[in-house]
């Protein structure tokens, strides 16, 4: 076959030699092997997101199915009831948890923020960096370590358990999750309202306390009650230190109750009224931790325009 | 003015004229004592850190003189005679913690890879709050879960399924019977409880990694995972890594869940179906019951490995991390 103009045969047009043809296919199989490659990773990213939130849900609808029918108001009204006795509830144990995440506040919150009030105006220093280093081990440090830390300060000096020693093991968990949490809100605050506020000649300590703690505070507010969901739900630390009791207490020398040390003997426990009431305790401490987390991403979100943490 | 300006001194901008001076004067006075406070504060943190060192090694003390380095290695643990080796509990500390990680690892970097690059807008958010949730959970609901849905479904169904249908059964790591609580229950409720630190610390590290680096890989024709695999994955490795020793570090010393299911023995086995212990889980199981001081400070000691084991790892994990998705200096 020739071209009709010149008559000569076409140069470098169809009939492929066998080498071409062998490499254009092995072209279009590494594309279609890059794109199968493709789809299969993308899809098992689909895959694991859908297999890390089922957990959740499982365990939800599980709480909810066993807990709620041991849900009444003689939850929240009684006390434990021996074994074999139907009834009783928890009240002792919830007011035990507020008494002892109340103490842990107390410490935690002073020492959390004013950590992170100098982490934020000092952020460059050296001692900044330190600080921010050991607060992020800190924060890593298991629970039951703390627990051991408070129980060798507070307990074996004493001689007892007391609600003292269960707040401050849980307050000093608190510490740097409040500190992290107040750097970050206050490094969102503008400089600009720090510098308006210097040069109309505050002092830079009210500047800070009243101005830039101010505008932040919606956000700390959010991290410190995150930082208390988190220590409410504690258990390990409190196996020496709060220990647990059976009956009305609100001393903070003595044991005290906490509910998920209650839910904790109730569960190992080999009873099944024990067992519908650790279901009921669980779905309680739960609740109190979605709506704490909920409430706080919706505010953090509406203040900040930031949808992630 | 930055904030380090500003940091610098308690005389920022020009000198105060002479009829506001007293009221500087004042000012001086309140930023010097605000100052102090505010450093106190921060010197709490390395002060409760030495003071939880110091409190942990006090604790574990007469152990380590008692036994010395047989503490570590020895499998004995005897309360009556009063001989105690931790290594049952070390081995299934470590083991169950390496069991989550195998399972929660690939996960949590398929979800971290899911939010930041593949997943559509409206869905990102709930995805999102969903995982981070997980860590919102408290371990003693954990266990509860684990004790009463997790153990019999592992009893039921994924032993026998494992054992049996996929012949796994001769080897030494699913062999032996299957009574539920074991190793293998440990390890899955541990993975499930660390997958939402191991994830969030990938995303903040993938987020971190520069945009020219993805254009760059799709400019040249990758595919998008390609260009995950090829230009984003290998930026943010030593981050990731880190992400995963930060669940390392949770993982080894979580407590609650891990007493509640993996059965509570002093046993050293290969096979992931046999009950074990971790160091945590021996504190809380044995430490109401602990009679003797010995036995106490056995305990402690087991609390002191555990202390240095996390402190160690942690300490790793922040490194790589910052390293990466910060910097030392914050933001």
């Amino acid at each position: 076959m020739s071209s009709p103009a010149t008559g000569l045969p076409p140069r470098a047009r169809p009939h492929p030699s066998g080498h071409q043809r062998a490499f254009a296919e092995r072209t279009v199989r590494t594309i279609r092997r890059r794109r199968v490659v493709n789809v299969v990773m993308m899809g098992f990213t689909y895959l694991a997101a859908a297999v890390a939130t089922l957990p959740l849900l499982f365990i939800l609808f599980h709480l909810l199915r066993e807990g709620a029918s041991s849900l009444g108001p003689d939850f929240f009204t009684s006390t434990p009831r021996p074994v074999g006795e139907a009834g009783g509830g928890m009240a002792n144990a919830i007011v035990g948890t507020l008494l002892v995440v109340g103490i842990a506040a107390a410490v935690g919150l002073p020492v959390g923020v004013g950590a992170g009030l100098y982490l934020a105006e000092h952020r460059g220093t050296r001692l900044a960096w330190v600080v921010r280093f050991l607060s992020d081990v800190l924060n890593g440090l298991p629970s039951i370590v703390l627990g051991i830390f408070a129980w060798d300060l507070l307990v074996r000096p004493f001689g007892h358990f007391s609600a003292l020693a269960g707040g401050v093991a849980l307050g000093a968990i608190m510490v740097p999750l409040v500190t992290r949490a107040t750097e970050e809100m206050i490094s969102l605050v503008p400089g600009s309202l720090r510098e308006a506020a210097l040069a109309l000649g505050y002092p830079r300590w009210r500047t800070s306390l009243t101005i830039v703690l101010r505008t932040a505070l919606p956000g700390i507010v959010t991290g410190a009650l995150v930082a208390v969901a988190r220590v409410a739900g504690e258990t390990a630390p409190l196996l020496f230190t709060a220990f647990g009791n059976q009956f009305w207490s609100t001393s903070v020398t003595q044991p005290i109750a906490a509910l998920p040390l209650q839910i904790f003997t109730y569960a190992i426990s080999p009873y099944d009224e024990w067992h519908a009431q650790a279901w009921a305790g669980a779905l309680v401490l739960i609740a109190i931790v979605l709506v704490i987390s909920v409430v706080s991403r919706y505010v953090t979100r509406a203040r900040f325009g930031t949808g992630s943490d | 003015m930055t904030d380090a300006a500003l940091a610098g001194g308690v005389h920022a901008g020009p000198e105060p004229a002479p009829a506001d001076a007293a009221r500087m004067g004042g000012a001086a006075i309140g930023d010097r004592a605000y100052q102090l406070a505010i450093l106190i504060f921060a010197l709490c943190i390395p002060l409760l850190l030495a003071a939880i060192a110091g409190a942990v090694a006090s604790a574990g003390w007469p152990a380590f003189r008692e036994f010395g380095g047989s503490f570590l290695t020895s499998s004995r643990w005897d309360a009556v005679n009063g001989e105690f080796g931790a290594a049952p509990a070390i081995f299934g500390t470590l083991v169950s913690s390496v069991v989550a990680l195998l399972i929660a690892t690939p996960l949590a970097i398929g979800v971290a890879i899911f939010l930041s690059e593949f997943a559509p807008p409206w869905l990102r958010q709930p995805v999102a709050f969903l995982v981070d949730l997980l860590a919102a959970v408290p371990s003693v609901v954990y266990g509860l879960w684990g004790i009463f849905v997790l153990v019999p479904i592992l009893r039921e169904h994924v032993m026998p399924f494992l054992a049996g249908t996929l012949g796994l059964g001769g080897t030494p790591l699913f062999s032996g019977p299957a009574y539920g609580p074991s190793m293998l229950a440990a390890g899955l409720l541990l993975a499930i409880m660390v997958l939402p630190y191991v994830s969030a610390v990938t995303r903040e590290v993938l987020l971190a990694v520069p945009r020219s680096q993805r254009e760059a890989a799709l400019a040249l024709g990758a595919t998008r995972w390609e260009m995950i695999w090829d230009a984003v994955l290998p930026y943010a490795r030593s981050g990731i890594v880190g992400g995963i020793i930060l669940g390392l570090g949770r993982a080894l010393g979580e407590t609650m869940a891990v007493t509640m299911v993996i059965g509570n023995r002093h046993e050293l086995s290969a096979s992931l179906f046999a009950p074990g212990y971790t160091l945590a889980s021996l504190i809380a199981n044995e430490f109401s019951e602990a009679t003797g001081d010995l036995h106490v400070a056995a305990l402690m000691a087991a609390g002191t490995t555990l202390f240095a084991l996390t402190l160690i790892v942690n300490a790793i994990a922040r490194w790589l991390v910052w390293r990466v998705a910060r910097g030392p200096v914050g933001r």
